[in-house]
């Protein structure tokens, strides 16, 4: 069936004329149709607009233009600006909110000839590890619906694993597209910080936010990450770096790549979960890489750190959530104390008030040194671990999360228990490293990920090896029952 | 009150004259419908981006180099965070701990002739916030975020100015160096340059500075000269009635001539600086201060200098004449015609009759009505004596009022200075025969008189014989001379 095909298979048919766009994105509608109900993906659908790009796509190929993802479908994160479009970050607050302009992200991937489907639902500003903090409710995890998708970007990762659109962009802050794509099965990248414009991607946390695409296989993941990234004049934070040919480097053979196993990931890893990782490290070693182990020392600061770094930038960047210009605005405000109060008392949900109260403490006078300056010497400390490290080794390989995507409702009433399935993630984004999660078995009948992080920009080297991986197993290809 | 010591710093704000806003690609002109020239940078809608404008770095750095401070080779934006309507983003991006521009300093002139030399604690940019607008708007306040974005240069100065009258040639003197580095327009109207006062007091001879007030957003030389004399007063009567000065914010209301409290220390906000993230930090490297550097014109300091060496003008006429970049080309485009030999000639007359006229008429100089070309022709007419200095202010008035040459005027009315000894003897005679009884008077002693018989020839030719000769023939005459 169509929605079972990798990226390079239907831009292969619609190049032939063998299939249509259209014929593509009608398939794909009318199975979200069905499907959407039981897990809420998203929060806006654009059948027609998706039809008109869809048709336009068409008439693109059949004047005889190619193109890696020209009429392929996608589900954009609700957290990138599409002009015209609702673009709520999951937010009550953006609940009123049509964004007047293309997301870079958007725009890039818009000119490619890709066709979007909807916008996909998400944690409050991206602010969660599950996707309960959503104002439009949870999604459902296609594997069990019982259980989340992970988060912040549950939506786009539930889509791609139940087959309702090749790929899905996301952002990752601290986890936000590795944690949800090793909790549904797919493979989850993130790229170096700067690597993606990050104008357009409403901010949660500006030092650590990073925009990065699922999809079903690696090699998918490299032809949309060759169109999304790239200097942007408009991101002062993005790079004007080359970017490489990410799907000419997947052929590459990993004889003698070194990989390094992070002493600190395995440390009271579950029995089950531990053994997955060693298959995949004999999968790697049958692939003729080498293995050793290293330390990043300061790694167990990490989750501290970083619940310092986040929240102080997002009670800033969430202050133009005013109630004056856009967004939700109380009914008849007093005076001007009386409107920002209400406005953003309503607007904005628990986890983000509580990010908010968290951010703005610790930047207060009196506290500034204590939390926010510790916290950046610390962040300095992880990522010079991290240096040392890919001095001895090309990537390091460990798990994605401690356990397999856990139940609704479990652990969103202990923000400390949900702030900790980041673990083995957020250190790739102090440090601003690309990580890959691909998925590596399951416990329980649940997707585990196995997560690959390199030095910065090393996004083809990371790509190939998920790719080899790929090669050599099947797990990727598994899709969750109901949805094959 | 002369027991007391008055310590004042200011804090300078200047628009910055670039083309567009330091964040975003909009325009800067000022007076546009509201929220026309505002984009979405500007309004601070969600995943927007700022970029910085590399033309604001330009001329902060061209500031730095004019006031000898050093010139940082990296600085860093920060955001101070608060909320208010006018403010889009809910923080205003500035620089905190790592400013641009650090430790300059800057001669003043004071009105004694004496020269003090004020320290530049730093100049840092940062953004401006709209505007709030209330008139015509029933229960309602207007937002303009049209200035929302506008790039400026604040500028601090060390506590070291000792009275009002310091704190505004202090101010006169940055406004001259940002027109002359052409980095603001200077329009206080407009609010391109504007400043708040730091003023506290303390007993003579105590090294402990007081408490002080800020006053805020002061937009003229006068309202900052008056405003710190009104608090001065305020503080010392208080601390001398037995009160003590609170910290606080106040503001100057010039139509009661008076400051009045905005917010004290306590109600201050806690503004949570940290480093936008958003914002890689400035680095500025030596080959960059070095174009800079050669783009710097000469300054009001070396041409003041320069003046007084080369045409031997007093150290007040230089200073005058350099006080703006338009002035002192006005008056070197003078002395180009008249020559350097004429040079305290030419700067009597663009100081006196020349400024008076653009005072009385409010225009600028480059709008002028006798032009620097103009004016050499007034002038040569003096100095080769076809007309006397009190004449040539009437033809002055004509060529200003007219638009015609001085040449033209003076023939047209007829003004140019009789130099024909005999004519003047003809008038002379006719005023000895008119006035038999004065004549015999100063005969007799009364050498007073002799400015009577000048007036009188002075009347009969209408104001046009020549002084000097004019002198010369007459003492010859009443003395007795009657050849």
């Amino acid at each position: 069936m169509l929605h079972n095909l990798f990226i390079g298979e239907l831009a292969e048919r619609l190049t032939k004329r063998q299939i249509s766009s259209v014929e593509l994105t009608r398939h794909l509608l009318s199975r979200i149709e069905r499907l959407n109900p039981g897990l809420n993906v998203f929060i806006t659908l654009t059948p027609e607009r998706a039809l008109k790009d869809a048709a336009a796509a068409d008439a693109r190929l059949a004047a005889g233009e190619t193109g890696p993802l020209l009429g392929i479908p996608l589900i954009h994160k609700d957290i990138f600006c599409t002009d015209g479009v609702k673009t709520s970050c999951g937010s009550r607050m953006l609940d009123n909110f049509i964004a007047p302009y293309d997301a870079t992200v958007v725009a890039r991937l818009k000119g490619a000839g890709t066709v979007m489907l909807g916008k996909a639902n998400m944690d409050e500003f991206a602010m969660g590890s599950s996707n309960e903090t959503s104002y439009y409710g949870p999604v459902k995890n296609p594997w069990d619906t019982t259980k989340v998708p992970g988060g912040s970007s549950g939506g786009s990762a539930a889509a791609t694993a139940a087959r309702l659109a090749p790929f899905a962009t996301g952002t990752d802050t601290g986890g936000s597209i590795r944690q949800p794509a090793a909790l549904t099965g797919v493979t989850g990248l993130k790229p170096t910080y700067g690597r993606v414009s990050r104008y357009g991607m409403i901010a949660f946390a500006s030092s650590l936010d990073q925009a990065g695409v699922f999809a079903r296989s690696a090699s998918d993941a490299a032809a949309v990450l060759q169109v999304m990234a790239g200097f942007d004049p408009r991101d002062s934070t993005s790079i004007d770096a080359p970017v490489p040919d990410y799907s000419k480097a997947l052929g590459t053979p990993l004889k003698g790549l070194k990989i390094g196993l992070l002493r600190e990931f395995f440390e009271g890893l579950e029995p089950r979960n531990a053994a997955l990782i060693e298959d995949a490290l004999t999968v790697y070693t049958g692939l003729g890489a080498e293995t050793r182990e290293v330390s990043l020392p300061h790694l167990p600061l990490s989750v501290p750190t970083y619940y310092v770094v986040a929240p102080a930038e997002c009670s800033s960047n969430l202050s133009r959530f005013d109630g004056v210009r856009f967004g939700h605005r109380c009914k008849d405000p007093k005076d001007l104390m009386d409107l920002y109060k209400r406005s953003r008392g309503e607007g904005f949900g628990a986890e983000v008030k509580r990010r908010i109260m968290t951010g703005t403490y610790v930047l207060s006078a009196g506290y500034f040194d204590a939390y926010y300056l510790k916290a950046q010497k610390a962040r300095r400390m992880i990522t010079d671990d991290f240096r040392t490290a890919f001095d001895k080794v090309d990537l390091v390989i460990g798990p994605t999360t401690p356990t397999p995507a856990f139940g609704l409702g479990a652990k969103i009433n202990d923000p400390v228990l949900m702030y900790l399935n980041d673990i083995y993630t957020i250190g790739a984004n102090l440090a601003g490293l690309p990580g890959v999660s691909i998925p590596c078995g399951f416990v329980d009948g649940l997707p585990m990920g196995l997560q690959l992080v390199g030095p910065h920009f090393a996004e083809a080297k990371l790509l190939n090896a998920a790719h080899q991986y790929q090669q050599a197993t099947d797990w990727h290809r598994h899709a969750p029952r109901g949805y094959e | 009150m002369s027991n007391w010591e008055v310590v004042i710093g200011l804090e300078i704000h200047a628009q910055l004259a670039t083309k567009s806003k330091i964040f975003s690609g909009s325009p800067t002109a000022y007076g546009a419908p509201p929220n026309t020239q505002a984009d979405l940078v500007d309004l601070g809608f969600p995943g927007v981006l700022p970029v910085l404008n590399q033309r604001a770095v330009q001329m902060a750095v061209k500031f730095g180099l004019a006031i000898d401070a050093s010139v940082a080779p990296r600085s860093v934006f920060a955001r101070k965070n608060y909320f208010y309507p006018d403010l889009p983003k809910g923080y205003q991006i500035s620089q905190y701990e790592l400013p641009i521009v650090a430790r300059g300093s800057l001669k003043v002139m004071l009105d004694d002739g004496t020269v003090k030399t004020i320290g530049i604690t730093r100049a840092h940019l940062e953004e401006d916030a709209g505007k709030s607008l209330h008139e015509g708007l029933a229960n309602a306040t207007g937002i303009d975020l049209n200035r929302a974005g506008t790039p400026l240069l604040e500028i601090v100065s060390e506590p070291d100015m000792r009275s009002a009258k310091e704190a505004v040639a202090y101010m006169k003197k940055i406004h001259t160096l940002v027109r002359y580095l052409e980095i603001c327009d200077g329009n206080m109207q407009e609010g391109s340059f504007r400043c708040d006062a730091n003023v506290s007091v303390r007993p003579k001879g105590q090294e402990k500075f007081g408490t002080r007030a800020e006053i805020k957003n002061l937009n003229s030389f006068r309202f900052v000269e008056k405003a710190i004399q009104y608090e001065v007063a305020r503080q010392v009567e208080l601390i001398e009635g037995g009160g003590t000065v609170v910290q606080e914010t106040r503001l100057y209301d010039s139509d009661k001539d008076e400051t009045r409290s905005m917010r004290s220390k306590e109600e201050a906000n806690d503004y949570r600086y940290f480093p936008d993230p958003d914002l890689l930090p400035v680095e500025i490297d030596a080959a960059f201060i070095a174009s800079v550097r050669a783009s710097l014109p000469e300054l009001p300091d070396q041409k003041a200098a320069r003046f007084a060496k080369d045409f031997a003008l007093s150290a007040y006429d230089a200073g005058v004449l350099s006080a703006s970049r338009e002035l002192g080309a006005y008056f070197e485009a003078v002395i180009a015609g008249v020559g350097a030999g004429h040079a305290k000639l030419a700067a009597n007359w663009v100081m006196g009759e020349l400024s008076s006229a653009l005072n009385r008429d409010n225009i600028d100089i480059e709008n002028a009505k006798v032009d620097p070309k103009q004016l050499t022709g007034l002038l040569l007419r003096i100095v080769d004596a076809t007309i006397s200095g009190k004449i040539a202010k009437e033809v002055f008035e004509a060529m200003w009022s007219e638009g015609k040459p001085a040449d033209a005027i003076i023939e047209a009315k007829g003004l140019r200075q009789i130099t024909d000894a005999g004519a003047i003897e003809g008038v002379i005679d006719a005023v000895m025969a008119a006035n038999p009884a004065q004549l015999a008077d100063y005969r007799s002693g009364k050498d007073k008189l002799f400015g009577f018989f000048v007036g009188q020839v002075m009347k009969a030719t209408g104001g046009k014989a020549n002084p000097a000769q004019l002198n010369e023939l007459l003492k010859s005459k009443l003395g007795g001379g009657n050849a």
